[in-house]
């Protein structure tokens, strides 16, 4: 009999399709997983609200779960409470900046209208002279950066609280 | 009457997310500029995405047994209840940022409100959506600033943006006896109160960005009531399109 446990460990190779070196676990979008009527609930938090991959991850979730042997598995999508940026592990913070991704970091009051923009450090030399290009970057969750010391331009992963 | 009274408000925020969402669109690959063309289409997304949710909880709380996107793509004009505001053409940059303000400057303290509703279901989408929409009346309010306090040129484009759309705000606030039983139950805002805050907002942007609210206070509505503008038809005929063309397409 699977456990709870083995459950998330099999989730653990279930990636974004989007950020692939990112794990669902590694997101903080997997959150209950529980047996109901002999059925394996997962429950899941979406990012944001129209965000494509959340379909494409429950369907790589199935499809894992019954590779394993689990092939009556259910996802249950749960909004409360919402996901934050907060809920990204720390390896997965470091997988993103690896990966060339600046991951989130603290940023001012959104109702401060033309506030400086975080400081974010360039994933690839690691300088903070970078500058934002744009709030809104190639998916909802990222916004588009630019290295002043190395020039290379790159996506932030936005807070989001 | 109470659940009859849910469901057509939670259409009504469904219809106006998913309208705005759909003009948004048009301009995938017509931006004025690269970053504002990948903006405008985020935020049509969120918009899709917030729509989503909402039609599910109407579609639950009708109970007969339609799903989202039969909600989306599969009524008559007359059947959808967003604002006029939202079908409006999107004109010129400053036409689609002022229309966007204007939504965003109302979608916010009804999402705040609305995170406190006994509807939990209401509650969880209102909190979920709360953080993209601060994404969005900081992205329209900067843009409404930047026009209004910057060239001659955007300046009166502007101006002119606002003077046009200024009819359509009022429509925001529309309350009927639907929203006065949900009201009267706890379940969702006043709307004068939300009105408040949009109008502080409103004159605080509009004032650092040298633009004037009209004088003229002539108002439109009817959309509430499915009696939408002659735009609305063209909008439709766009958006349902490949439903109507080859029914129960799936991709």
């Amino acid at each position: 009999m699977v456990s709870e446990t083995d459950i998330r460990a099999y989730l653990e190779e279930v990636s974004d399709p989007e950020i692939p070196v990112l794990t669902i676990t590694d997101l903080g979008v997997v959150q209950h997983i529980y047996l109901q009527d002999q059925t394996w609930i997962v429950e899941l938090t979406p990012t944001y609200s129209g965000c494509p991959a959340m379909q494409q991850i429950e369907v790589d979730l199935l499809a894992k779960l019954k590779e394993k042997g689990i092939p009556n598995a259910k996802v249950k999508h749960v909004l409360s409470p919402a996901w934050t940026t907060d809920w990204i592990s720390e390896a997965g913070r470091q997988k993103l900046r690896l990966y060339g991704i600046a991951p989130p970091v603290n940023e001012p009051d959104k109702t401060a209208l033309f506030s400086e923009p975080p400081r974010v450090s360039c994933p690839k030399c690691n300088s903070n002279n970078t500058r934002m290009v744009s709030l809104f970057g190639s998916t909802a969750c990222k916004a588009h950066y630019q290295c002043n010391a190395c020039q290379e331009p790159f996506d932030y992963f936005k807070c989001l609280k | 009457m109470q659940e009859s009274a849910l469901f057509e408000y939670v259409l009504r925020l469904s219809d106006d997310s998913l309208i705005l969402a759909q003009r948004l669109g048009e301009w995938c690959g017509h931006g004025p500029i690269l970053e504002e063309d990948i903006a405008l289409t985020n935020i049509s997304l969120d918009l899709i995405g917030q729509a989503i949710s909402l039609y599910d909880l109407a579609a639950a709380l009708e109970g007969k047994g339609r799903d989202h996107d039969q909600l989306a793509y599969l009524r008559y004009e007359n059947e959808y209840k967003n604002v006029l505001l939202v079908e409006q053409p999107n004109g010129d940059f400053a036409m689609t940022l002022l229309r966007q303000f204007f939504f965003d400057a109302f979608r916010l303290p009804l999402y705040e409100a609305l995170m406190q509703s006994p509807v939990e279901q209401l509650a969880a989408i209102a909190a979920k959506s709360v953080k993209e929409t601060r994404y969005h009346l900081k992205h329209s309010s900067e843009w409404v600033i930047r026009m209004g306090d910057g060239t001659e040129e955007s300046h009166q484009r502007a101006q002119a943006a606002i003077d046009h759309l200024w009819r359509y705000t009022n429509e925001l606030f529309y309350e009927d006896a639907h929203d006065h039983a949900l009201q009267a139950a706890g379940k969702v805002p006043a709307m004068a109160e939300i009105q408040a805050k949009w109008m502080a907002t409103v004159t605080s942007i509009l004032s650092e960005a040298t633009l004037e609210i009209p004088k003229n206070n002539w108002k439109f509505d009817g959309g509430r009531e499915g009696r939408h503008s002659e735009h609305m038809g063209y909008l439709l005929s766009d958006l349902q399109y490949m439903q109507r063309a080859y029914p129960n397409m799936e991709w």
